[in-house]
This record gives C-alpha cells, sequence and structure tokens, in this order.
C-alpha cells in the first residue's frame, strides 16, 4: 500500500461546507506574530500552511477534532462547530 | 422546535454518554429530548475502537447480540517500534472472555445507541448545534440553538471532548495542548477471510494492538491497529503540546506509520475508506471540571473521563456508566422536586462508588508518568537492542546475555534511570 496524499484522504470524506460561513477565523495580525506557527504541524487534516509571515486555511476540509484550537496560544483564530447539518460526516468513525 | 414545550431533562450530545443518559431516563418515564449537531448520531464521533463492554452490558444486558459491534478481542498486542525493528508482547486468552470487548464504528454504533433510546420514548433532534446553556441566576434553564430556545428541569452536558457548552458557561477554562491528545485515523477496507487469515482470527473475533517508539517519533502517545469485520481501523494518538517543537506534520507522521515494515503487509492490498482525526482528554483527574451544576450534569469526555494509561485508551465505558448515573441522579432530584446542585449531587456520589472515579484515581499519576519522553523515544530503542541481541546469532563470538544487555541499557540512559522510571511505572499503573 502506498502513502496518500492528504488531499487523496479528504477525498475519501464526506463534506457538506457551509459555504456561507466560515467556522474558523484567523486573525492575521495575530499569525504573523506566532513564531512557531503550531497549527502546521498539528492539524490533522494539514489545512493550516504557511504564507508570507502567516497562515492560511482552507476550512473546507476540516475534520472538526479542535486540535488548533488548543495549540494555538496565541489566541489568532475563533472556533465554533460548524452550523447544524454543516460539515465533515463520517460514514465510519 | 417551539418555546412552548419544557422537558424533564435535555441531553446534549448523542454519543454513548448522552445516548445511554436519554435512555435510562426514557426507561423511567421522563421526557427527554436528546440533541446532536451531526445528521445523525455517530457522523460526527470516532474512536479508536475497542468498546469495553462491562458497562453497557449493565445498561442493556447482553447488548452485543443486537448491537453492530464488529470483532470481539482475543488477541491483545503491545509493540515497540523503532525505525524498522519491532519487539511484541502478545498475549492471547482465553480469560479475555469473562469481560469481553468489541472494536467498533460509531456511525452505525451511536446510531443504534442513539435508536435505543429513541424506542425508550426520548426524541431525537438531529443537525442541531447547541450554541448555548440558557441560565438565570446561574441556574441552568435549557438551552439555546440559533433562534430556538428549549426548556428543561435539567440538562446533561455530554457534548464531548471540546464541551463547548462548559466553557461558555464558564465553568471550565481553555483546555491546556497537554490535558489532550490528538488521534488521527485511517479506516483501511480488506475482504474479511484476508483479516481473519492475517490476524489468526475466526469469524467473530479480533485483534487489538498498540504502538509505543518511533511512529510517533518517541512524541507522547502511540499507534494502534484494531480489526473490524472487513475493515482495519489504523491510527495514532499523540498530545497536542508535542507539536509546539515537532519536526514533522502529523498527517505525515500517520502515512509513514502505514509504512513500518511490520505495518506493510498487514494492510497490503487494502482500500483507505476513510480519515478522520478527534481529540482525546488525557488530563485525568487534573482536568475534571466540576460535574453537578444547579441545573446541570456533566458526563462522558465532556467531563474528562477518560484514561489513558499508557497501554490503553478507555473513554466510552467511563461515558456509557456516566451516562447511567447521571441519569440516576436525575431521575432521584425529580423524586424530589430538587433540581439544585444539592438535589443532582448523588451524581457525584454515584461516580465516586463505581469503578468510574475509582480509576480516575488508580491512573492519576499516569499522565505525570507519561510525559516522561524516555518512555516513548529511549526504551523502544532498548529493548530492539536486547531482543536482537538475544536472538542473533552471526559467528562473531557471543558476549554473555548479562553483559550485551549492560551495554545496551548504558546507552540507553543507564541502569539507575531505568530503574527510577520503572518505579515510577509501576506506582503509575
Ligand atoms: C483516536 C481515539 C482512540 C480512542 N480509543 C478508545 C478505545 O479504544 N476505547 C475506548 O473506550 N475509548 C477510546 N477513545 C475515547 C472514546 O472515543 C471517548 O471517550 C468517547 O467517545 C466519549 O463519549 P462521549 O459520549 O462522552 O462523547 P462523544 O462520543 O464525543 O459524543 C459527543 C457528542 O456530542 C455532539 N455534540 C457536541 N457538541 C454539540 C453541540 N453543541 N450541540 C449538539 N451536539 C453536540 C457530538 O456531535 C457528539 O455526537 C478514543 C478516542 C480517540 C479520539
Ligand atoms: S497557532 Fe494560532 S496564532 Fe499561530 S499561526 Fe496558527 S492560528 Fe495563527
Ligand atoms: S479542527 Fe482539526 S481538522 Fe479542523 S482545522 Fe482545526 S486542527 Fe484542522
Amino acid at each position: 500500500m502506498n502513502k496518500l496524499s492528504i488531499e487523496e484522504r479528504l477525498g475519501k470524506d464526506k463534506f457538506a461546507v457551509d459555504e456561507d460561513k466560515p467556522h474558523i477565523v484567523l486573525d492575521q495580525r495575530i499569525c504573523a506574530q506566532c513564531s512557531k506557527k503550531p497549527c502546521v504541524k498539528a492539524c490533522p487534516a494539514g489545512l493550516y500552511v504557511p504564507q508570507g509571515d502567516g497562515v492560511k486555511l482552507d476550512y473546507a476540509g476540516c475534520l472538526e477534532c479542535g486540535t488548533c484550537r488548543v495549540v494555538c496560544v496565541m489566541k489568532g483564530l475563533k472556533w465554533e462547530y460548524p452550523r447544524g447539518t454543516f460539515g465533515v460526516e463520517f460514514r465510519y468513525g | 422546535m417551539s418555546t412552548e414545550e419544557r422537558f424533564d431533562a435535555i441531553v446534549v450530545g448523542a454519543g454513548p454518554a448522552g445516548s445511554v443518559a436519554a435512555y435510562c431516563l426514557a426507561k423511567a418515564g421522563l421526557e427527554v429530548l436528546l440533541v446532536e449537531r451531526g445528521n445523525a448520531p455517530g457522523s460526527k464521533n470516532m474512536t479508536g475502537g475497542r468498546l469495553y463492554g462491562h458497562s453497557l452490558e449493565k445498561v442493556i444486558p447482553g447488548f452485543w447480540e443486537e448491537a453492530p459491534v464488529e470483532r470481539r478481542i482475543v488477541n491483545e498486542t503491545i509493540t515497540f517500534l523503532t525505525g524498522e525493528s519491532a519487539v511484541s508482547l502478545d498475549v492471547k486468552s482465553k480469560q479475555f472472555a469473562q469481560a469481553p470487548s468489541f472494536t467498533v464504528l460509531r456511525s452505525e454504533f451511536d446510531s443504534w445507541l442513539a435508536g435505543k433510546a429513541e424506542e425508550a420514548g426520548a426524541m431525537l433532534a438531529c443537525g442541531v448545534r447547541v450554541d448555548e446553556l440558557l441560565r438565570q441566576e446561574g441556574k441552568v434553564m435549557g438551552i439555546r440553538s440559533d433562534e430556538d430556545e428549549m426548556l428543561a428541569d435539567v440538562v446533561i452536558a455530554a457534548d464531548g471532548v471540546n464541551s463547548i457548552l462548559a466553557q461558555k458557561a464558564d465553568i471550565r477554562g481553555e483546555l491546556p495542548a497537554k490535558h489532550v491528545a490528538t488521534g488521527v485515523k485511517e479506516v483501511i477496507e480488506l475482504p474479511r477471510q484476508v483479516i481473519e487469515d492475517r490476524f489468526h482470527l475466526t469469524e467473530q473475533t479480533g485483534a487489538a494492538q498498540l504502538f509505543v517508539g518511533e511512529c510517533t517519533r518517541g512524541m507522547q502517545g502511540g499507534g494502534f491497529l484494531y480489526t473490524n469485520h472487513e475493515s482495519i481501523s489504523l491510527g495514532l494518538v499523540i498530545t497536542a503540546e508535542e507539536f509546539a517543537d515537532a519536526e514533522e506534520r502529523i498527517v505525515d507522521l500517520v502515512e509513514e506509520f502505514k509504512m513500518h515494515p511490520l505495518i506493510q503487509p498487514l494492510i497490503e492490498g487494502g482500500q483507505v475508506v476513510e480519515y478522520s482525526a478527534h481529540l482525546v482528554p488525557e488530563g485525568g483527574l487534573n482536568m475534571m471540571p466540576s460535574l453537578c451544576h444547579d441545573g446541570l450534569l456533566i458526563v462522558g469526555d465532556a467531563a474528562g473521563l477518560v484514561l489513558n494509561t499508557g497501554y490503553m485508551v478507555r473513554g466510552m465505558d467511563l461515558a456509557i456508566a456516566s451516562g447511567e448515573a447521571a441519569a440516576n441522579a436525575v431521575i432521584a432530584a425529580k423524586a424530589g422536586g430538587d433540581f439544585s446542585k444539592q438535589g443532582l449531587s448523588s451524581y457525584q456520589t454515584a461516580l465516586e462508588n463505581s469503578f468510574v472515579l475509582q480509576d480516575m484515581k488508580t491512573y492519576a499519576k499516569a499522565p505525570k508518568f507519561m510525559e516522561n519522553h524516555r518512555i516513548f523515544g529511549n526504551y523502544p530503542g532498548l529493548m530492539e537492542e536486547m531482543m536482537v541481541s538475544l536472538f542473533s546469532v552471526n559467528g562473531n563470538s557471543a558476549q554473555p546475555v548479562r553483559k550485551s544487555m549492560l551495554t545496551s541499557i548504558k546507552r540507553h540512559g543507564g541502569f539507575m534511570q531505568l530503574a527510577k522510571d520503572a518505579w515510577k511505572g509501576m506506582r503509575a499503573v
């Protein structure tokens, strides 16, 4: 069995993306000050990618674990669960 | 939903803790609303894979006859991994059958359990995210979701590890990164027969394997593998605090774990059908909020009721027992007409008198012991070196076993250090 890229893995999952309302919002001013950027290493969906001094985030593939919320000690993000009926839907779990 | 209705109890979250609470309440004739943010119970949930059956057996005797459990575990393995080698301790025993444990996939399992609550008379509302608790002079009166408000004598917060409800209500602060671990998992589909041949299983029996060492690059945590009927659950759990200084992304570590020469042949030919992630509470008693409040009880992961002992993760059996205990406390409170913290306090007492808080206390030192990096970093290498020297015959003149072992121990931190860690380990478990 070969390694799968994170895109390939997320491609196996079912998502109902809430296009109107992102459930995670970054404050780029804080992210730019954050030297360790633990979210990049910790996000199991690999959604945080360094960009310039800050990070960019594609919330559409979020697995809703809450890891980024916990490791972000600089409080550079606002996090909530997606609105009811939206987000990831595990068929196995 | 209208504001007119008033329930005896509202349970937030249809995981094992919430569904069991709702089941017990409904069975006792109370009017219960079970609210779940996922489109179906289980659709937001993931676990490693193994339910210790004892606490659900108490609530629904013989549950596994009808529940969608996968395989009954008959084979337990712990493996110390280095880059290319593995040293395993492998246990098969008929005695495991006396207190059976089962692999589960949560989407199906949670739907079944919430269905039991519905059958018993609970009202299940899915696709509804509860936004906050309604409070009046400190007492919890109900819940708000979007524009809707619903009232109840008691709310049971069974909303899992992130427990936004408890946090918003200032019952608990931010979760510190050292009190939770990130779990990632792949479900890898394989034909039933292939799984049974590879793991030496029969039709209903299963294997549970835990891994320590290289799979987390020595970071606090480990790997797991569970056999389901027609798939394998494979993943990693790593303490979230480790990522501040980690060199690799967890996203990549899980794929490298799959490539380990020990794991490869076990999953060869399989198809990844799902990739998931979830937090595991692992702060033990140190992270536990107070569990009884005026009009509110906290159960399961939301209460931090998980044991991570280094060789096992147990949360589901504690979640179920806490859900049952909370339901009993609400039933007692209703009889007495007192839903204050005092009126609900039999919940705390019941947990203290049961395995839930007793086991949490027994393992209270485990989280600290596990913070020791030698356990995950040095000792797997030490195990490998000692075992390899025991079994290798290469034509060089053999060293006495005692001597080669001492050399290995010295290289991996020294005898005193090992003895100290072993002592701490014995005291922690
Ligand atoms: C990788 C991993 C491996 C594990 N391995 C094991 C194991 O082998 N054995 C074991 O016993 N335990 C294991 N655990 C722990 C176990 O999965 C948990 O302890 C257990 O699922 C907790 O049950 P719960 O009902 O308290 O919470 P959950 O199962 O998390 O249920 C919470 C529910 O609340 C819902 N919810 C949350 N917020 C809201 C809201 N605002 N509104 C409406 N609904 C909401 C969620 O969608 C969810 O359905 C593991 C955990 C992980 C992550
Ligand atoms: S950890 Fe927080 S502050 Fe730092 S880069 Fe990530 S989101 Fe921004
Ligand atoms: S909640 Fe989990 S999956 Fe979603 S962005 Fe945060 S770390 Fe990544």
